[in-house]
């Protein structure tokens, strides 16, 4: 009685969140925060892809923003420059930033721990020249403008709703995939690399390919988003991808739990939340406050705020279920 | 190239190589004592020239003590930012203290945004605007303070290093913590000492640097970046390598720019350094494995 009840409870609950995500957009209830939750899932897609690099292979990556604008700026200059179909481009992006990843993938993870940040955030930088030098195919500094839409036959996604639900479609599809993906063998053959990476490669586990193949699924999806973002703002510019974007996505990463693929939503809403509503009247604080959030978390809760969170939770729980059981 | 152009372009590529020699030189005293890469070392530089600048021009001080004080505001930062965010994570990973040491680079960044000043500025010059012959080159006086500064700091720390007592026990400490501290050396102390030192080295670096090219709060990492590669050339081994190693990167930087080759016009000269970086890495790697499983 109690199993079903409880089961009961928790189809209920999964059916609220879902009509709470489905009812956001419209005016009459969370309307005006339609923008803000596709910027948040756009984020929670590169966000994802990191946290999989992060948390289940303990690599730091410092360079993210790269893939992030290369699938950006790939598909700008396809769709609008050569008038590529956008899905074409988005795909043509993605298999082009994947590739990319795993050329570099195995001379970068000959490296480790300090040098492979470093090698990261080099890396992450020189894209970021390329794309503000390069102004005959990138715009250089101002950027390029006119981008289309993606499009279904006729239907067009030129309104913030209907985004909307394109983005978090890409975004719900990511989470799931990559939950299979770490209730796989490969997820448990990449905690097992984070344990330890001579007893994963005593028991047989290629640890350099697994790592270089989690390194070019982080980029696609990290290209997929920079497609998705450019598609949605019909504008880039070499901004969105400069090193404090880098930094800006390991604060994501890092609030929501290095190893907690649900909690990639968590970071990327926190974050985008703070900046877009509550520190944008303090222009300029933001980095403050993210070095802060850094440091603190860094310190006392290693494994991410999300993760410290579900723990107190689940500690709570018990002494409630506990207490509600003694006589 | 003719020889007053070469002698030009070897000497702008030793005054910003200088420079690259500073971070690099605070980047092993760090990495030689705690293993741990400070990602927030081209704050420093940064913090020293934007904090000499604003005590000569809103604080009015006069040049000298401005100066000392910049460089003694930039030790004590670094000493606070060891103390608070260095040492209660003792026991983190290395990711975590990678983390850890670029939060703490952005959260100074964005203060000294906020409450000095966000557009670029330039304290006066050591000696005059004057600039000096030289092979038939131009010089800027700066640049010779700055070299010659490098050379002293440089000098200074290797005798501190070797004939000193606290010298002698910093670099105890950093060839193998455990038996120094059998020794009565406190490796805490010694790691404090080290942040304190690179921190204090690095604000000198920015106070020299400063009148020779303008810098914003913005500034500290592609110096960071560059100090980084000069420690990497010099394997975080001794303080003289790191500084060949931004001599050599500063130097290959000039001549490439003045090449002019191709599509590689000064705008990449910073894709240089990140360039050099990723070579020197890749080709070191299996040295740099090793050598992270001995520390």
């Amino acid at each position: 009685m109690l199993v079903r009840l409880k089961r009961y409870w928790s189809y209920l609950a999964i059916a609220a969140v879902i009509a709470f995500f489905i009812l956001i957009p419209f005016d009459w209830f969370l309307g005006r925060y339609t923008t803000l939750m596709i910027f948040i899932g756009i984020y929670t897609i590169v966000t994802v892809g990191l946290c999989l690099l992060m948390g289940y292979t303990g690599q730091v990556s410092l360079g993210q923003a790269a893939f992030f604008g290369m699938g950006a700026y790939v598909s700008a200059i396809l769709s609008k420059t050569y008038g590529v179909n956008p899905w074409g481009a988005m795909i043509v992006a993605a298999v082009m930033t994947g590739a990319f990843a795993y050329i570099i993938g195995y001379p970068i993870f000959r490296l480790k721990g300090n040098y492979l940040a470093m090698a990261t955030l080099g890396l992450g930088l020189i894209m970021w020249i390329l794309f503000k030098e390069l102004s005959q195919f990138t715009g250089g500094p101002d950027g390029m403008s006119g981008i289309p839409f993606l499009a279904i036959g006729g239907f067009i996604f030129d309104t913030s709703f209907r985004r909307y639900f394109l983005v978090w479609a890409f975004c719900l599809a990511v989470l799931l995939i990559s939950q299979n993906i770490i209730g796989s063998r490969i997820g448990r053959a990449l905690r097992a690399i984070h344990g330890s990476e001579a007893a994963a490669e005593s028991i047989g586990i290629n640890v350099t390919q697994f790592k270089v193949k989690i390194l070019v699924l982080s980029a696609v999806l990290a290209s997929l988003a920079g497609s998705l973002l450019v598609f949605n703002m019909n504008f880039v510019n070499p901004q969105t991808f400069d090193f404090m974007s880098s930094v800006k996505l390991v604060v994501m990463a890092v609030i929501g739990g290095l190893a907690s693929i649900w909690g990639a939503v968590f970071g990327a809403g926190v974050t985008r939340l703070l900046s877009e509503e509550l520190l944008v009247r303090f222009v300029g604080w933001d980095i403050v406050i993210y070095g802060l959030i850094l440091v603190l978390i860094m310190i006392f809760m290693p494994d991410g705020l999300f993760v410290k969170l579900k723990e107190i939770f689940e500690r709570l729980r018990l002494r409630y279920r506990q207490r509600g059981t003694e006589p | 190239m003719s020889s007053a152009q070469f002698v030009q372009y070897l000497i702008s590529g030793i005054t910003s190589g200088s420079v690259y020699a500073l971070v690099g030189l605070g980047f092993t005293i760090i990495y030689a004592v705690t293993k741990i890469i400070n990602f927030a070392q081209g704050e420093f530089v940064m913090l020293g020239g934007l904090l000499s600048f604003t005590l000569i021009h809103s604080a009015g001080l006069p040049a000298v003590p401005a100066l000392i004080l910049s460089i003694i505001i930039a030790a004590a930062i670094g000493a606070v930012m060891y103390l608070l965010a260095i040492r209660p994570a003792q026991k983190a990973s290395v990711v975590s203290l990678i983390i850890i040491t670029i939060g703490a680079a952005i959260f100074i960044r964005g203060i000294v945004g906020q409450e000095l000043t966000k557009s670029f500025v330039r304290p006066p010059s050591f000696s005059g605007e004057e600039s000096i012959s030289f092979l038939g080159a131009h010089i800027d006086p700066q640049a010779l303070w700055i070299i010659g500064t490098m050379v002293m700091v440089t000098i200074i720390l290797h005798l501190f290093l070797t004939y000193t007592m606290v010298g002698k026990a910093l670099k105890a400490c950093a060839i193998n913590p455990v038996a120094s501290s059998l020794v009565g050396i406190n490796p805490r102390t010694m790691a404090l000492l080290a942040f304190v030192l690179a921190s204090a080295v690095g604000g000198i670096g920015g106070v020299v640097l400063a009148p020779f090219t303008p810098m914003s709060y913005q500034s500290g990492v592609m110096l960071g970046l560059k100090g980084f590669v000069a420690a990497a050339i010099g394997g975080f081994r001794s303080p003289v390598a790191a500084v060949f190693g931004g001599l050599l990167l500063g130097i290959v930087e000039s001549f490439a720019v003045a090449a002019n080759w191709g599509p590689f016009t000064s705008a990449y000269k910073d894709a240089i350094a990140l360039v050099v970086l990723l070579l020197i890495l890749l080709v070191r790697s299996g040295k740099l494995a090793e050598e992270e499983r001995a520390g």
